[in-house]
C-alpha cells in the first residue's frame, strides 16, 4: 500500500510542509507588519534627561570632523585640549569620526530616538543639521551661567540663527564661507566670480565643481538670481534648481561633490568651483595657483555646532570645554591652526600675536565688507527639508 | 528525590541515545552559521522588507500601511539608474573574464615555481582599503595626466568620445572611468576562483588530447574553457553580483549621468530620509539580481558543478 500512493493524495509529508509554509508566510506577514519605525522626535523629553555624572567623573567624550583641531609638533598631541585638561582636570576622548553630517545622522539616530546613551557628551554637527537635532529634542539645554566666556564673546553674526533662537542648544565651533574659488592655470589666468559664469562660461565647461551640500549650492545660486537664501520660498528654490539642471544637461558640471573637490581643484581637473573657505586657506598655501572671489550677489556663510546630545552624561564638563574654547586667546589658536572664521569676538589681537598674515586673512577673520555679504539658508520643515533634498538629489544624478 | 534511585531505566540503553546525539551533531554545527544568518542577514531583511511597505516622516515615526505603491513609484523613477547599473556591471564583468581568464590560466598552467609569487600579487592590492584604490585611480586619470595625454595623441578618445563613453579631453566624470574603476577594483575576485579551477585540471587531459591529435585551440575549446566553467560562472557571479550594487566608483569617478542605482539608494536613505523607497529600492535590486543570477546559471548548465 505505502508504495502506492498517488501523487496528488494529501500525505502526512506535504500536509506538514503546506502548513509549515503557511505559517511561515504568516509569520513573516506579522513580522512584517510589526515593525514600524518610531516616531523619530520626542520634544516632550519624556526620555530626556540622563543624569549628570560630571561633578565625580571628570571625563568627556568628544566627537569632531577631520582636521579640525590644532595638533602639535610630534604631529599627534593636540595642544588646547592638553591644556584644557591641565586647567579643568577634564580628561577628553577626543574622536575623529564625523565625516558627514548625513552619513553621522544615520550611524546615531536610532539609538537617539530611542534615548539611548551614544557614548559621546559633545557632537560638531553643520547648522542645519544641528537644526534638525534640536527640532527632534535630541539636544541638551546649554546653561550660559556655566558658560561666562562664551555667553560674552559670540560674535554677533552667530548669535541668532533661525534654527535655535537664543542659542540655547548649540555654540558655534567654526563659521563656514562659501565662496568661489578657481586655478588660475586651469583658467588661462582668467577670474571666476560669479555662479553665473560657473554655470554659463563655455571656458569652463566640464571643469566646474558645486558642492553636493545643497545649502550652500543653492544658496549661492539663489543669490546669483537676486533671491534671499534667508526667506527662499519654494518657487524661488524650483527656479534655481532649473538652473543648475540646465547647466547640468550642458555637461558645464563636472561633479558634485563633499570636501575631496580640493584634489581636483589643486590638479586642475577642476577649474572653478563653490569651494569652503577653510580649505581655500590651506590649498593656497600649497599651491599659488588657487584664486578665490567673493561674489558680488553674496556668500553662504554656515557654521558647525557644538550640541550636547540628551542621552550626554557630562554636560557640565562639555560645557566647560565650550566655554574655554571661547576664550579669545585660546580661540585664536584653534583658528590658527584650521584657519576657519572663528565665531569668538575680539580675537584679531590674539591671532595677530600668532600670525599677522592670518589676522588680516578675511577668509579667517571676515571684514565689515564681507560680513555684510555672509548670508544664511533659512531653516526649512520636515516636509521641505525631504522636497528640497529630493530635488536636489535627482540633480546630482541620484 | 524519592523518584531518584540508583538503577537507571535500562530498555533504551545508551546505544540509541549515543546514536541520537550523533545525528543531531550535523545540527550543532550548523548553529552558529543559522543564528548568524537569522541576527545578521534574515532579520534585516524582514526589517527592510517591512520598511519597503510603510509610509510616514522621520517626525511621525513609519507605519505598516502596506503601500506597495512605492515600489512602482521607485521602479518608474529610478529605471535609468537601474539599467545603467546592469550594463556597467555586465561591461566590466566581461572586461574582468577578458583581462582575468589569460592571467589565471598563465598562474595556473606556465607559471611554474613563480606561481606563489604571481597570486600574492593578484591579492595584494586588497592589502589597501577599496576607497584609497579608487582614489588613487583618480590621480591616474587626471585631466592633465599621462595616461589621458597618451590616449589623446593616439587619438584613442576620439575613438571612444565618438562611442559616448568619454568626453571632450578627459576620462574622469565619464562612462569609462566607472567602468575602469569597477573592472579593476573586482578583477580579483575574478581571478581567484578561475585560478582555482583550472589548477584543478590535470595536465595529463592536454597531452591526452594532443595525442589525439587536438590542436591547442582546439584542446582550449574542447577540454580546458569546459572544464573551468564552475570557475567561470563563480568569478562572473562574485564580480557581477557586488559591482551592480556598488556606488563607491560611480561616486568618485563618474558625474551626475553615471550614478548607479547604489548611489540612489544611499541618497534616499541618508539624505532624502526616504526610507520606504530606499528599502523598496534595495529589495527590487535584490529580486532583480537573483533572476538575472538564475536564468545565468540554469543557461551555462553548472548548477550541478558550482
Amino acid at each position: 500500500m505505502e508504495r502506492y500512493q498517488p501523487r496528488t493524495t494529501v500525505n502526512r509529508r506535504t500536509l506538514l510542509r503546506a502548513g509549515g509554509a503557511g505559517a511561515l508566510a504568516a509569520g513573516a506577514l506579522a513580522s512584517l507588519a510589526g515593525c514600524g519605525i518610531q516616531p523619530a522626535g520626542r520634544p516632550d523629553g519624556a526620555l530626556g534627561a540622563s543624569e549628570d555624572r560630571s561633578a565625580h567623573e571628570r571625563t568627556l567624550a568628544f566627537s569632531n570632523w577631520t582636521e579640525y583641531i590644532d595638533i602639535g609638533s610630534d604631529g599627534t598631541s593636540r595642544p588646547t585640549l592638553d591644556d584644557f585638561r591641565r586647567s579643568t582636570g577634564v580628561e577628553v576622548t577626543y574622536t575623529e569620526d564625523i565625516n558627514d553630517n548625513v552619513e553621522f545622522f544615520g550611524k546615531v539616530s536610532k539609538q537617539l530616538a530611542a534615548g539611548q546613551d551614544i557614548g559621546r557628551d559633545l557632537i560638531c554637527v553643520t547648522d542645519w543639521m544641528a537644526g534638525r537635532m534640536i527640532r527632534l529634542g535630541w539636544a541638551r539645554r546649554l546653561d550660559a551661567a556655566h558658560m561666562p566666556n562664551a555667553y560674552a564673546n559670540l560674535a554677533p553674526g552667530f548669535r541668532a540663527p533661525d534654527w535655535d533662537p537664543g542659542r540655547v542648544h548649540s555654540y558655534p565651533w567654526t563659521g563656514i564661507p562659501a565662496v568661489i574659488a578657481y586655478n588660475r592655470k586651469a583658467t588661462g589666468g582668467r577670474t571666476v566670480d560669479s555662479v553665473s559664469q560657473l554655470l554659463d562660461d563655455p571656458r569652463l565647461k566640464g571643469r566646474v565643481g558645486l558642492l553636493s551640500e545643497m545649502r550652500d549650492t543653492a544658496g549661492l545660486t539663489l543669490l546669483d538670481m537676486g533671491k534671499r537664501p534667508e526667506d527662499v520660498t519654494a518657487e524661488e528654490y524650483d527656479a534655481a534648481v532649473t538652473r543648475l539642471r540646465r547647466a547640468r544637461d550642458r555637461g558645464q558640471i563636472r561633479r558634485f561633490t563633499g570636501n575631496d573637490y580640493t584634489g581636483d581643484l589643486n590638479k586642475g581637473d577642476i577649474a572653478a568651483c563653490i569651494a569652503w573657505a577653510g580649505d581655500l586657506v590651506q590649498l593656497q598655501a600649497d599651491n599659488a595657483d588657487i584664486r578665490y572671489a567673493i561674489p558680488d550677489a553674496g556668500y553662504m556663510l554656515s557654521s558647525d555646532n557644538l550640541l550636547v546630545p540628551r542621552t550626554a552624561r557630562h554636560q557640565r564638563n562639555a560645557e566647560r570645554l565650550i566655554d574655554y574654547y571661547y576664550q579669545p586667546k585660546i580661540a585664536a589658536r584653534l583658528a590658527a591652526a584650521i584657519n576657519y572664521v572663528s565665531p569668538v569676538a575680539g580675537l584679531r589681537d590674539e591671532l595677530a600675536k600668532i600670525d599677522k598674515r592670518l589676522a588680516d586673512n578675511s577668509l579667517i577673520i571676515p571684514s565689515e565688507a564681507m560680513l555684510a555679504k555672509a548670508h544664511a539658508f533659512r531653516s526649512l520643515t520636515a516636509a521641505e527639508d525631504k522636497a528640497f533634498e529630493a530635488a536636489f538629489s535627482e540633480l546630482t544624478g541620484a | 528525590m524519592a523518584l531518584v534511585t540508583d538503577q537507571p531505566p535500562a530498555p533504551p540503553a545508551p546505544l540509541p541515545t549515543a546514536a541520537r546525539g550523533r545525528k543531531l551533531i550535523p545540527y550543532w554545527l550548523l548553529l552558529p552559521g543559522i543564528l548568524w544568518l537569522l541576527v545578521f542577514f534574515a532579520a534585516p531583511l524582514v526589517y527592510q522588507a517591512s520598511t519597503s511597505v510603510q509610509t510616514g516622516s522621520l517626525e511621525e515615526g513609519f507605519d505598516v500601511t502596506w503601500h506597495f505603491a512605492t515600489y512602482w513609484d521607485a521602479l518608474t523613477e529610478y529605471y535609468p539608474q537601474f539599467l545603467r547599473s546592469v550594463a556597467y556591471a555586465a561591461t566590466a564583468t566581461a572586461l574582468c573574464l577578458a583581462l582575468g581568464y589569460p592571467l589565471a590560466y598563465l598562474i595556473a598552467f606556465k607559471a611554474g615555481r613563480w606561481r606563489n609569487v604571481l597570486m600574492i600579487l593578484v591579492i595584494a592590492p586588497f592589502f589597501t582599503s577599496f576607497l584609497i584604490r579608487t582614489l588613487a585611480w583618480k590621480t591616474i586619470l587626471s585631466d592633465g595626466g599621462p595616461v589621458v595625454s597618451a590616449l589623446a595623441s593616439l587619438h584613442v578618445l576620439d575613438v571612444t568620445n565618438a562611442l559616448g563613453v568619454t568626453e571632450g579631453h578627459r576620462v574622469l566624470a565619464t562612462p569609462l572611468a566607472v567602468v575602469c574603476g569597477l573592472t579593476y577594483n573586482f578583477l580579483p575576485f575574478m581571478i581567484l576562483p578561475l585560478y582555482t579551477s583550472l589548477e584543478r585540471i590535470d595536465a595529463r587531459l592536454h597531452e591526452a588530447a594532443g595525442d589525439l591529435y587536438a590542436r591547442p585551440l582546439t584542446t582550449f575549446r574542447k577540454v580546458t574553457f569546459p572544464l573551468s566553467m564552475p570557475g567561470v560562472v563563480a568569478g562572473t557571479l562574485l564580480t557581477f553580483i557586488p559591482a551592480t550594487g556598488d556606488y563607491i566608483n560611480a561616486e568618485l569617478l563618474g558625474s551626475t549621468d553615471q550614478k548607479m542605482i547604489g548611489n540612489v539608494i544611499q541618497s534616499q536613505f541618508l539624505r532624502v530620509l526616504d526610507y520606504p523607497t530606499a528599502a523598496a529600492l534595495s529589495f527590487i535590486l535584490m529580486a532583480a539580481i537573483l533572476a538575472m543570477v538564475t536564468v545565468y546559471i540554469r543557461k551555462s548548465g553548472t548548477e550541478d558543478l558550482v
